[in-house]
């Protein structure tokens, strides 16, 4: 029987040679004609002058790095570029600092509790990002918001009528608070996780031995968790340094787009509204460059586990 | 909790728990409660805290009267069709290329995995501007079928990468029999191995779901007319044309955009975190 079973295995094996192929056909177009070839065609209108003209169908002409050239000598770009780097670090390492916290609380807390926070976490998450920020600038409207409410009869501060939206630093503050509000939960989830994976007797017995609870994260917890906060670290800074939906709708909101467009906005501000196709592609290469190598631990990571 | 934990502990603990509920909850029960509110008491400038003044009229508000173009009826259709048919199309083509990836040894397997980790990575953000391009050049710009495939192909890599799993978990044996019983290689996959994967399916196709129905930046770009928006941008351009005002009826679009996914969300959520974390571990 076994080995009839082995025959059998072996020669649908040679004769379905073709079969895998076939089978990766509909995925394979779809992905190689939406994805492959935009990134293609993105890196030659990179090398291409393409602007208003040329939409309207004028033939591109090339001028290979002249776009580049363009853009990492426009001071425009690197104010860009360093408020999104800025932003993306002040999102993470609020993100981190809070999930972990919040995990960590979740491990010490009875049922009932724990049920509370994971419900409330859940529904967090669950807010698609338009929603979520749309509704958190109501939270912040000026006239009738209720955080300027709150800030103003409960704790007396002057915030009647206060515009949240209208200024650089205040803008990225709402902006902080929905992005972390939004991916707390994930950071909280992924980290308890793993967290329950850290034996509990190796805590009892370093307890036993008079450690503090400082020291039993620092040296047991930390170093169990450590690959999944790497990951973590990892996805939250890609993810970011690209935001692009909560910043043009809190742009839609505040009514202000200077000064508080990230790269992904750029990006959008200088092709599509701008017309220059050129130097908008030239940016976009730079970021897929900047992603990429940022993911390059994420992808080799994943794939250990994958042959493990 | 621990039996040694004191008390004042516990109490800080517990109280810790309900600002973080509270923390989380709060802008959803304020999305549901500016929605129940007449538009007037909305802009009172003491808020109302629960719906004192209970109405349904903002949801017939936002479904019935269209602001200028800004009309939810035909966002909300082309929503539903455009989720719905990334969510049939990426199940089964990613159904298939699980197979080939999994049951299958062949040249150039290993170089498509990693292809496919690294399609994830690429920023939505990089790509509008040639998938633009691209579309326009097949006369997809504004068409159902060209949003849908940029959904499909954004989606594609993980429903493949995450059900490739799934089918690795279902013995072979149970097809090599059906096959000694006399079923075609393809026909034990239909009749064997896709009965199993149920939970498989249901996790990418919820995943492949909330994307689509969330989307907004191709959204943006590829459906740039007024009458073939999604409701993403539905919802950014309503908040637009009414300069942010009519809060009462911006939550109750709102309220109407987040429900289906906070059902599905609640359906599947178990698996997205624990996933990446035992994986995480084990390497």
């Amino acid at each position: 029987m076994t080995l009839a079973l082995r025959g059998r295995r072996l020669s649908s094996r040679r004769r379905g040679e073709l079969l895998p192929y076939l089978l990766l056909i509909p995925a394979g177009i779809v992905i190689l004609a939406l994805t492959g070839w935009p990134l293609l065609q993105l890196l030659i209108i990179s090398f291409q002058e393409f602007g208003r003209a040329q939409i309207f169908g004028a033939a591109p002409g090339w001028v290979w790095f002249e776009n580049y050239a363009d853009v990492l000598t426009d001071p425009v770009f690197w104010q860009v570029l360093g408020r999104s780097i800025l932003f993306a670090l002040v999102n993470v390492v609020t993100t981190m600092l809070l999930g972990v916290l919040i995990a960590l609380l979740m491990t010490r807390l009875n049922k009932g509790f724990k049920l509370l926070v994971s419900a409330g976490l859940l529904l967090a998450w669950a807010m698609p990002p338009i929603t979520a920020t749309v509704v958190w600038g109501w939270l912040f409207d000026t006239q009738s918001g209720v955080v300027n409410y709150v800030l103003s009869t409960v704790f007396g501060l002057d915030f009647i009528g206060h515009s949240w939206l209208i200024e650089p630093l205040s803008f990225f503050f709402v902006a902080t608070v929905i992005i972390t509000w939004q991916s707390v939960p994930f950071v909280a989830f992924t980290t308890f996780a793993g967290l329950t994976q850290v034996p509990g007797e190796v805590l009892e017995a370093a307890e036993l031995d008079g450690s503090t609870g400082l020291q039993r994260f620092r040296f047991i917890t930390f170093p169990y968790i450590r690959p999944v906060l790497l990951v973590l670290l990892l996805l939250q800074i890609i993810w970011d340094m690209r935001v692009f939906p909560q910043i043009k709708a809190l742009q839609s909101i505040g009514g202000i787009s200077a000064d508080t467009s990230t790269i992904g906005v750029y990006i959008y501000n200088v092709s599509i509204a701008g017309g220059d196709l050129g130097a908008g592609g030239a940016i976009a290469v730079i970021l897929v460059i900047v992603m990429m190598a940022l993911s390059a631990y994420y992808i080799r990571s994943t794939l250990r586990q994958d042959e493990a | 909790m621990r039996d040694h934990t004191k008390l004042p502990v516990r109490v800080l603990m517990s109280s810790l728990a309900v600002i973080v509920f509270v923390f989380s909850t709060f802008p959803v029960y304020w999305m549901l409660n500016s929605a129940l509110l007449p538009t007037s008491a909305v802009q009172d400038s003491t808020p109302h805290f629960w719906p004192d003044q209970f109405t349904l009229r903002n949801f017939v508000t936002v479904v019935t009267e269209p602001s200028g173009s800004i009309e939810f009826l035909p966002a909300l259709s082309t929503s539903v069709i455009v989720t719905v048919s990334t969510v049939v199309f990426a199940l089964f083509f990613a159904f298939f290329a699980a197979l080939a990836l999994t049951r299958f040894r062949f040249k150039s397997r290993r170089t498509l995995i990693v292809l496919l980790l690294v399609a994830q990575m690429i920023p939505a953000e990089a790509m509008i501007v040639s998938v633009f391009r691209v579309l326009d050049g097949w006369a997809l710009i504004n068409t159902i079928i060209g949003l849908t495939l940029v959904y499909l192909a954004t989606v594609l890599p993980f429903t493949i990468w995450t059900l490739r799993g799934f089918v690795g978990g279902i013995p072979i044996e149970l097809e090599e029999a059906a096959m000694v019983d006399g079923c075609s290689r393809m026909g034990a996959f239909f009749r064997v191995t896709l009965p199993l994967l149920g939970p498989g399916l249901t996790a990418t196709g919820v995943f492949a779901f909330i994307q689509a129905w969330n989307e907004f930046t191709f959204a943006l770009v590829v459906m740039n007319k007024p009458d073939t928006r999604t409701l993403p941008v539905w919802l950014n351009a309503f908040v637009q044309a009414t300069q942010a005002t009519d809060w009462a009826a911006i939550m109750a679009g709102s309220t109407l955009m987040a429900i289906p996914v906070i059902i599905f969300f609640l359906l599947v959520q178990g698996r997205m975190a624990s996933g990446i974390a035992a994986g995480a571990v084990k390497g």
